[in-house]
């Protein structure tokens, strides 16, 4: 089961002859992702890693029956993938690019939400369902299966709470690494909605950083809806300087209420496990769980 | 990126937005030009003198060196080199800028737009930013202008008004109308006031901004609506397709080893701690910093080296946090994933060999593919460097090295 990607996802490649997208391919592919094709404008009719190339998202789509796409297109043309995915009625849209401009993403994102798309990232390491599928760019051996869901904005980030998660003798469902730009296609709180309605998901690992108020929303929902189950919660950047862009587009404190500090209250008071330091969220989860590490 | 004001008013001049006229200069003699310039294109009598730096506050501000206000106002042609001379070349401390303010190499030499007439002159409040929640550009707009914002949205949040922007069909007509209705102005100025929003919301998305803060916006005694001030972000993203507002860029207003580690392709910000750090991915040099603190140091910078560190990223990194008298120990942490710990631990050897001696201790933390290969790497290389595996060893091994 599991969530976005599983063993039946029917998976091609924009962007597939790049450097980036011929890397990551062939890594999906000996991961046991189903890798069905590529698109490349104008290699269309070719083949690349023994996989057809299209000219179009359509004809890959009429072709192999694709319903999933991960984005390796530079970010100039990109928001324009993300929206020829949505058209061509791809169901599942992961974007990998980084450095996509904003102006583009506002469009995209209403673009693809009136098709029934849904689009993970862009400026994010894709989504993995260990041992179904790898829809990313994440090393997959780091993910050991299991029943704990990751929602993250941050790529080496989700890799450190998988690792501690395999170490404290627990698994991972779906890990879903949403982005660091500040406009996203999937919020913090849709991608834990979406595991929290997972009967193979037992519990979620949420890690945000400063910057906007995603972390809030999902907390405030996680309330609302019962915290059916238990969340635990890191938020990187207690100790960034406001006003400083950290590395992700999106990593800026703006105001009071996007620091670490008000991310990490706000998630404690909505019955978050909160935990301060990022060496311990294995552990901690472990302990929620009442296993032994 | 940020602009400087005179910039960031030439940008509006070029849709059509009214600002307050200036000249910029940097000598006293080019300010005094400057102003008899002014004089002949705008006929004003005195001129509003503006110290250009990137950071708000300036107006209260003082220069360390004259004790001059970061802007002045020259009642006399005559008086404009001298409070030029005052500023020029000084180092202006306001609240934006840290007790070490920020060198004054420019001034912005201006029309003075508060003179009287009519009717009374009358500062607003108008900003353009993405509502990143709604994944829309807002436009926010207040008559309290001249104040700090985040003061206005605290005390009066009903002073502030809001207009959301559809993304698909852009800014419309009655939308501009109804800020400038809000703002309570009529006549001549209310017609002023959509044009300038109008034309304003145009500049913004034809240069790809992030932010625009026009604080104040003027209402002058004879009801045109101008830019006194005006602060301008650009989307760093977008910059590619706007080659003229890329040049715009100025070096000398950045730290220069961000800067420096910028050639580098690192993405590096100072900080003022004494431990250093070099990470692989934005996220978990966040969370490293983060790590530091709760170890008892204080994180000396946010380093991130990016997905495919090696010998010469390594090396690089290195140089930059060695600049930075402050750093007591660094430690760097890598989770390799598809990059192998193994080569990554022989990078960080052969960097280490080619700098010479670094005088202070290395904590390597690598996980990963080939995590125990790297670390017997580092523990095999007889260099001033230790080794951990997890994140929670690296953490004791921080605290061991300054304490």
């Amino acid at each position: 089961m599991s969530v976005l990607v599983n063993k039946d996802s029917k998976v091609i490649v924009q962007g597939f002859t790049g450097s980036e997208g011929s890397f990551h391919a062939q890594q999906m592919i000996e991961y046991g992702t189903n890798v069905v094709g590529g698109v490349t404008p104008g290699k269309g009719g070719s083949t690349h890693l023994e996989k057809p190339v299209f000219n179009s998202v359509e004809e890959a789509v009429a072709a192999t029956g694709a319903n999933t796409s991960i984005i390796f297109v530079p970010p100039a043309f990109a928001a324009d993938a993300i929206m020829e995915a949505a058209d061509a009625g791809i169901k599942v849209i992961i974007a990998i690019t980084e450095g996509i401009p904003v102006a583009d993403m506002m469009k995209a994102k209403p673009y693809i939400k009136e098709r029934g798309a849904v689009l993970i990232g862009p400026n994010c390491p894709g989504v993995i369902t260990p041992g179904e599928a790898k829809v990313g760019i994440m090393p997959g051996f780091v993910f050991k299966q299991g029943r704990i869901g990751i929602v993250s904005k941050s790529g080496t980030l989700t890799y450190e709470a998988a690792d501690q998660i395999a170490k404290a003798g627990l698994g991972v469902s779906t890990a879903i690494g949403i982005g660091g730009d500040p406009i996203i296609g999937t919020s913090t709180k849709e991608a834990v909605q979406l595991l929290m309605e997972d009967p193979e998901t037992d519990a979620i690992v949420m890690i945000g950083e400063i910057g906007g108020n995603y972390e809030a929303e999902a907390a405030k929902w996680i309330r609302e809806n019962g915290n059916k189950k238990p969340v635990v919660g890191f938020i990187a950047g207690q100790t960034a300087p406001p006003g400083r862009r950290m590395g992700h587009a999106g990593a800026i404190i703006g105001g009071a209420d996007d620091t670490a500090a008000a991310k990490m209250r706000i998630m404690g008071e909505n019955g978050i496990h909160v935990v301060e330091s990022p060496a311990e969220i294995g552990a901690v989860m472990a302990k929620v769980l009442g296993v032994e590490a | 990126m940020n602009i400087h004001e005179y910039q960031a008013k030439e940008l509006l001049k070029g849709y059509g937005v009214r600002i307050q006229e200036g000249i910029v200069a940097d000598t006293p003699e080019a300010a005094l030009e400057a102003a008899k310039k002014l004089n002949a294109e705008t006929g004003t009598s005195w001129y509003v003198i503006k110290a250009q730096i990137h950071a708000g506050g300036r107006g209260k501000g003082k220069v360390k060196e004259t004790d001059s206000n970061g802007v002045v106002l020259a009642k006399k042609l005559e008086d404009v080199p001298e409070k030029a001379k005052n500023i020029l070349g000084g180092t202006l401390v306001t609240i934006q800028t840290g007790a070490e303010g920020k060198k004054v190499n420019k001034i912005l030499v201006a029309e003075d737009v508060y003179y009287p007439g009519a009717s009374e002159p009358k500062e607003y409040y108008l900003s353009i930013l993405l509502d990143r929640a709604k994944g829309s550009n807002v436009i926010m707009a207040s008559t309290e202008g001249g104040m700090d914002i985040e003061e206005v949205a605290e005390k009066h949040p009903e002073k502030i008004i809001k207009e959301w922007v559809d993304p698909k069909i852009g800014l419309q007509g009655f939308q501009a109308r109804k800020v400038a209705f809000k703002l309570g102005l009529e006549g001549n100025a209310f017609k002023e006031m959509v044009k300038f929003i109008t034309s304003l919301y145009n500049a913004y998305i034809g240069s790809d901004a992030s932010q625009f803060e026009i604080n104040p916006v003027l209402k002058t005694s004879d009801d045109k609506i101008l830019a006194v001030d005006a602060k301008v972000n650009l989307d760093d993203n977008a910059l590619y397709r706007h080659k003229d507002l890329a040049d715009l860029r100025d070096l000398a207003e950045e730290d220069p080893l961000e800067v420096e580690a910028g050639k580098s392709g690192l993405n590096y910000v100072k900080l003022d701690g004494n431990v250093g750090c070099m990470v692989n991915g934005a996220g978990l040099a966040m969370a490293t910093m983060d790590m530091i603190k709760l170890s008892g140091g204080e994180p000396a910078n946010f380093l991130d080296v990016g997905g495919g560190a090696n010998a010469t990223t390594v090396e690089a990194g290195f140089r930059i946090i060695l600049q930075d008298p402050n750093v007591k120990a660094i430690l760097i942490n890598v989770f390799g994933g598809i990059v192998r710990c193994d080569r990554i631990a022989n990078g960080v050897v052969e960097a280490y060999k080619s700098i010479g001696n670094i005088p202070v201790p290395i904590i390597v933390r690598l996980q990963g593919t080939n995590a125990e290969e790297g670390a017997r790497i580092i523990d095999e290389s007889g260099l001033k460097v230790s080794s951990a595996i997890t994140l929670k060893e690296a953490a004791e091994k921080v605290r061991a090295a300054i304490s």
